[in-house]
C-alpha cells in the first residue's frame, strides 16, 4: 500500500450471512479524492460503507486500510436518527467526542483547542455552548463534520449527509464539503441520493447497481449508459 | 415524630442508605437508556424480575442469588431484541415482560397463595431491605460511579452515537452489555423496596425531569443524579410520616418534580 493510499478494495464482495450483496469491486481512495457513491435503494451502498469503516469483513476479496484508520481515525458521518435530533448536549460536547480515538481518560487543553479550531473552520463556533438540539438540520450538520474533522486527519465518509436539509443547507453542506476537499486536502467518500449538486463537485463516481458496477470520472459517468438516463433526466 | 426519630429505626436507615444508593445508580444509568430510547428495557427487566423473584421463593432459594443470573440474562436478550433493526423490538419485550409477570403470578398463587407477598413484591414494602441488600447496593453503586466518572467521556460518545463511535474504534457492545448488567442489578436491588411495577419509573423520572432542565449532557447527568436523589429521600420521609406505601410515594415524588420542570421549560420559552 502506498502512503497516499488510504483504502484499497481489491475484488471485493460484501454480504451479510452469506447472501452476498456487492460483489466483484475494485475501488482505491487516495489523499485528497472526492469520491460520490450512487446507485439504487438496496443496492449495497451502505453496506459498501460498513465495509470502508472496517465494521464489515468482506466475503471474498481483501480491504486494505492505512494504518491511521484502523487506528479510528475516521472522519464519519452518519445518518442521523430521530433519537440524535433532540439530544441534550452542548456543541462543544459533540464535537470534543471526535477526539475520543486519542489516547487518555479525559481530554487534554490541546485536544478542546482542536476541537474549537474545528468549530470555527465550520463557522458554528459562536454557538459552542448552544444546546445541539436547539439547531437546525443544517446547524447539526456542521457540527458533526467539526467532530467528523476531530477525530481524522485525511478521509471524511458520509452517509447520505443531506437528508433532511432544505436546499438552502444542502447546498451550504455541498460548499463545506468542496473547501474541506480542496484547502484541507480531506478526501472525501459519499453516499447519496441527490446526484446533481454532488456530481458538480466530485471527481469519481461509483455507482452500484444490480447490472453492475460503474467507476469512474463525473463526465465519464454522465456519458456512460448508467449517467445518461440521469442526464437527460436533468435537461 | 422528627426526621431523626424516623430514622433511629434501624429498618428505615437501611432503607435509607439501600434506595439513596440505588436512586443514584437508576438515576445515572437511566440517562444514557432514556437517551438511547432503551426505557422500554428498563420496564421489561423489572417484570422479569419480579417473575424471578416468586420462581426464587417457591424452589426456596435465596431470592438475589437466583433472581441476578436470570434477568442479566434478560438484560442480554433485550439488548439484543432492542438493536435488532428487522423486527419490531418494542412488541418483543411487551410480550416478555407480560409472560413474565404472569409466570410470577402463577408460582405464587401455586405456593404461597396470593396474599400479602404478591402485593409486597408488585408495589414494594419498606422492610424489604437487609443489610446484605445495602452492602450489594454500596458495591453497586461503587461500580456505576467507577464506570461514570472513568469513561464518562465514551458513555457520552456512545451514548449520541453508536455509529460514529463504532467506527471510530470504541467497544460499543461492551459498554451496552456492561450498561445493560448493571441496570439489571439495579433493578434486581431497588425492587422489593420499590416494587416490580415502580422500580422502572426510578430509572426514567429523573433523566426526563433533567432533559427538561437542562442544554448539557454534564448539566443532564448531574441533575438527574440529584434530582433523584432528592426525591426518593422525599418519597421516603414522607411515607413514614403519612404511612403511604414508600415505592408509590417515592413516584410521587418524581412526578411532581417532572411536571415542575417541565412547567419551567414551557415558562421559559
Amino acid at each position: 500500500m502506498e502512503p497516499h493510499e488510504l483504502i484499497v478494495c481489491g475484488d471485493v464482495s460484501l454480504g451479510y450471512e452469506g447472501q452476498t450483496v456487492l460483489s466483484h469491486l475494485d475501488l482505491t481512495v487516495r489523499e485528497g479524492d472526492y469520491l460520490c457513491v450512487v446507485g439504487d435503494n438496496g443496492s449495497g451502498k451502505s453496506t459498501l460503507l460498513r465495509g470502508l469503516l472496517g465494521l464489515l469483513a468482506p466475503l471474498s476479496g481483501t480491504i486494505r486500510r492505512a494504518p491511521e484508520l484502523e487506528r479510528g481515525a475516521v472522519g464519519y458521518l452518519p445518518q442521523q436518527t430521530q433519537a440524535q435530533r433532540d439530544f441534550p448536549a452542548t456543541v462543544f460536547e459533540v464535537a470534543l467526542s471526535g477526539c475520543l480515538n486519542q489516547k487518555g481518560f479525559f481530554y487534554s487543553g490541546a485536544q478542546k483547542a482542536q476541537a474549537l479550531m474545528n468549530l470555527g473552520k465550520l463557522g458554528v463556533l459562536e454557538w459552542k455552548d448552544k444546546s445541539y438540539r436547539e439547531l437546525s438540520g443544517g446547524q447539526q450538520q456542521r457540527v458533526l463534520l467539526a467532530r467528523a474533522l476531530c477525530a481524522a486527519r485525511r478521509l471524511l465518509i458520509l452517509d447520505e449527509p443531506i437528508t433532511g436539509l432544505d436546499p438552502a443547507a444542502a447546498q451550504d453542506l455541498y460548499k463545506t464539503l468542496h473547501y474541506l476537499n480542496k484547502t484541507e486536502g480531506m478526501a472525501i467518500v459519499m453516499v447519496t441520493h441527490d446526484l446533481a449538486p454532488a456530481l458538480r463537485s466530485a471527481r469519481t463516481v461509483l455507482h452500484i447497481g444490480r447490472q453492475g458496477n460503474f467507476l469512474g470520472t463525473v463526465p465519464d459517468y454522465l456519458a456512460s449508459p448508467l449517467g445518461r438516463r440521469f442526464r437527460e433526466a436533468e435537461e | 415524630m422528627s426526621v431523626f426519630q424516623m430514622f433511629s429505626w434501624p429498618f428505615m436507615q437501611r432503607a435509607l442508605i439501600a434506595g439513596v444508593l440505588v436512586s443514584l445508580c437508576a438515576a445515572l444509568l437511566g440517562v444514557s437508556l432514556v437517551l438511547k430510547r432503551y426505557s422500554m428495557i428498563g420496564d421489561g427487566l423489572s417484570h422479569v424480575s419480579f417473575g424471578a423473584l416468586a420462581v426464587a421463593v417457591a424452589l426456596g432459594v435465596t431470592p438475589l442469588y437466583f433472581s441476578i443470573p436470570v434477568v442479566i440474562l434478560a438484560a442480554f436478550l433485550l439488548l439484543r431484541a432492542a438493536d435488532d433493526p428487522r423486527r419490531s423490538n418494542d412488541a418483543a419485550i411487551a410480550a416478555m415482560s407480560a409472560s413474565a409477570l404472569a409466570l410470577g403470578v402463577l408460582v405464587i398463587s401455586r405456593t404461597s397463595g396470593m396474599t400479602t407477598d404478591v402485593d409486597s413484591y408488585m408495589f414494594g414494602s419498606v422492610l424489604a431491605m437487609s443489610w446484605g441488600d445495602v452492602a450489594l447496593s454500596a458495591v453497586l453503586c461503587g461500580a456505576v460511579l467507577a464506570l461514570y466518572v472513568l469513561h464518562y467521556h465514551k458513555i457520552f460518545a456512545i451514548t449520541f452515537d453508536e455509529s460514529f463511535s463504532r467506527a471510530t474504534g470504541l467497544k460499543v457492545d461492551r459498554y451496552n452489555t456492561l450498561l445493560a448488567v448493571l441496570t439489571a442489578l439495579t433493578i434486581v436491588l431497588g425492587m422489593r423496596m420499590m416494587g416490580a411495577m415502580l422500580i422502572s419509573s426510578l430509572i426514567i423520572f429523573p433523566a426526563l425531569t433533567a432533559m427538561r432542565l437542562f442544554r448539557s449532557f454534564r448539566g443532564v447527568v448531574l441533575c438527574a443524579a440529584v434530582t433523584s436523589v432528592g426525591c426518593f429521600c422525599a418519597g421516603l420521609t414522607v411515607s413514614f410520616a403519612a404511612s403511604t406505601p414508600v415505592g408509590a410515594t417515592v413516584v410521587a415524588a418524581d412526578l411532581t418534580v417532572f411536571l415542575c420542570a417541565w412547567a419551567v421549560r414551557t415558562l421559559r420559552r
